[in-house]
């Protein structure tokens, strides 16, 4: 069984079908790319992970178990970062990193995840008065700190600088390395090129490729093949 | 898959931890710290000093309750109110739900957040009163503070009401403007004071029912039943509307 699995997954909302029969999984140890244009699916998807939204039918299940009402244990196997970043206005990045450590059992070392996400140097400015890619760092910290098993995170880089990029990528490629199932929604194929094991390649809420980058990729280039399952799929 | 190993923080552990969150922040934002604290002490100075309207002559025992009743409102209503909508307009409501706190620790620990917030806003407000020789009666004490938790708990309910669908710029309108309205309609004077067509409107309303029952309690030593019905009715009114139309997320 992969650590997430989603099976025939159909989410509607009125008459905008978000998802509409999606089936792919995620295994331990991997980055999986989940990758589409925006409206793709992609944030319904990771919201239905994450117990957020429930499917209309199909089951998404996320370490076993379905993540609608899971339990405070599952929450705590599973880190999350949201394309809004979901932070508090009026507190430091440091004291909300001790605050959320303290809803674990055993968490990462506040301190330590903030030298290495660089957020040290900006430890003392309120979240409302930092700049974008300063909160991103935050939101990531924020998805760490638990030290999950499974880590979503939902278009990461969006509006980065490329070093911060680069580290950020560095970093999902570490918590893969010891053994987290990543799962990363994008609609960049240059961070799926950068970082992913495996993709997905999504479009109007159905899969149109997924498997290892060799299997998707075929011989070709992944741009050419992103482009050619998306724009293909058009209604 | 799964470990035995807890992963979790303990329950209470979580929702301590919020609670104190929470009061910190609800300690350092200013403009609450000016709608719970800096306006009920201006109110109660000004009642104090001027001499319309006509309270008879302990005026204090009437103004000091009024006082009180509008902390509860700041607090419970406007200060829940807006800092909900605004957090679940950043996404922290969705943020914190998905974290081992989850949605029930979230509410648990808003809850003994703005007791405790609520608590220290009331002791300093009760000390201010009695400096202006505010002496509540024995018997009213256990009534008044039955009053108090009855009332917070009825405007959480209602802020929550006013918070779960609308944009948070129009909570922060509305939660201000009820704010006004609730001060007028039997908060802050007694209800008898008002024209009698808005005395019986008052009286029914969530601010008539807290203002005039702190009154009653404190001044007289009564156990103001009638009111604590009405805030028990507005109660589950605001609990039911919020059951049904709370969002978590925009």
């Amino acid at each position: 069984m992969s650590a997430v699995e989603v099976s025939d997954v159909h989410k509607s909302y009125g008459a905008t079908q978000a998802l509409d029969g999606a089936t792919w999984s995620a295994g331990g140890g991997r980055v999986t790319a989940v990758l589409g244009p925006n409206g793709a699916g992609k944030s319904t998807t990771i919201e239905c992970l994450q117990g957020l939204q429930r499917p209309d039918s199909g089951s998404v299940r996320v370490l076993g178990v379905d993540p609608w009402g899971a339990d405070a244990e599952h929450r705590a196997r599973v880190g999350l970062m949201l394309q809004d970043g979901g932070l508090p206005t009026m507190v430091k990045p440091l004291p909300l990193l001790r605050h959320l450590a303290a809803l674990y059992a055993d968490p990462a070392d506040a301190s330590r995840l903030a030298a290495r996400l660089g957020i040290d140097g900006f430890a003392g400015t309120i979240t409302r008065r930092l700049s974008g890619g300063q909160r991103q760092r935050v939101a990531l910290a924020a998805a760490l700190i638990g030290r999950p098993d499974v880590l979503f995170l939902d278009e990461p880089t969006a509006g980065l600088d490329p070093h911060t990029r680069l580290e950020v990528w560095d970093i999902v490629r570490e918590e893969a390395d010891r053994g987290v199932t990543v799962v990363l929604a994008t609609h960049s194929f240059e961070e799926a090129e950068r970082v992913a094991d495996d993709l997905v390649i999504i479009s109007h809420g159905r899969v149109r490729a997924a498997g290892t980058r060799a299997e998707v990729e075929g011989e070709d280039t992944l741009e050419r093949v992103y482009f050619s399952l998306t724009s293909g799929a058009q209604r | 898959m799964s470990t035995s190993r807890d992963r979790a923080a303990p329950a209470g552990r979580r929702v301590r931890r919020q609670a104190g969150f929470e009061a910190g922040i609800l300690l350092r934002n200013g403009e609450q710290l000016l709608v719970a604290i800096i306006l009920p002490v201006l109110a109660l100075v000004g009642l104090q000093v001027a001499n319309v309207p006509d309270l008879g002559t302990n005026r204090i025992a009437l103004v000091a309750p009024g006082v009180l009743a509008l902390a509860v409102a700041s607090t419970a209503f406007t200060g829940q109110a807006i800092s909900s909508a605004f957090d679940r307009r950043n996404g922290v409501l969705r943020l914190l739900g998905t974290t081992p706190l989850g949605r029930g620790g979230l509410v648990g620990g808003k809850m003994i957040a703005t007791s405790a917030v609520l608590a220290i806003h009331l002791v300093v407000l009760a000390i201010m009163a009695a400096l202006f020789g505010w002496r509540p009666m024995a018997g009213g004490i256990l009534p008044g503070l039955v009053t108090i938790v009855l009332g917070e708990a009825c405007f959480v309910a209602l802020a929550l009401a006013v918070a779960g669908r609308m944009r948070a710029e129009a909570v922060l309108a509305v939660a201000n403007l009820l704010w006004v309205l609730f001060l007028g309609l039997g908060l802050l004077l007694p209800t008898g004071v008002l024209p009698s067509a808005m005395a019986v409107v008052a009286r029914i309303l969530p601010s008539g029912a807290l203002g005039d029952g702190l009154r009653s309690a404190f001044a007289n030593g009564h156990w103001p039943i009638a009111s604590w019905g009405v805030l028990i009715v507005w109660l589950a009114l605001g609990a039911a509307v919020t059951a049904r139309t709370f969002r978590w997320s925009d």
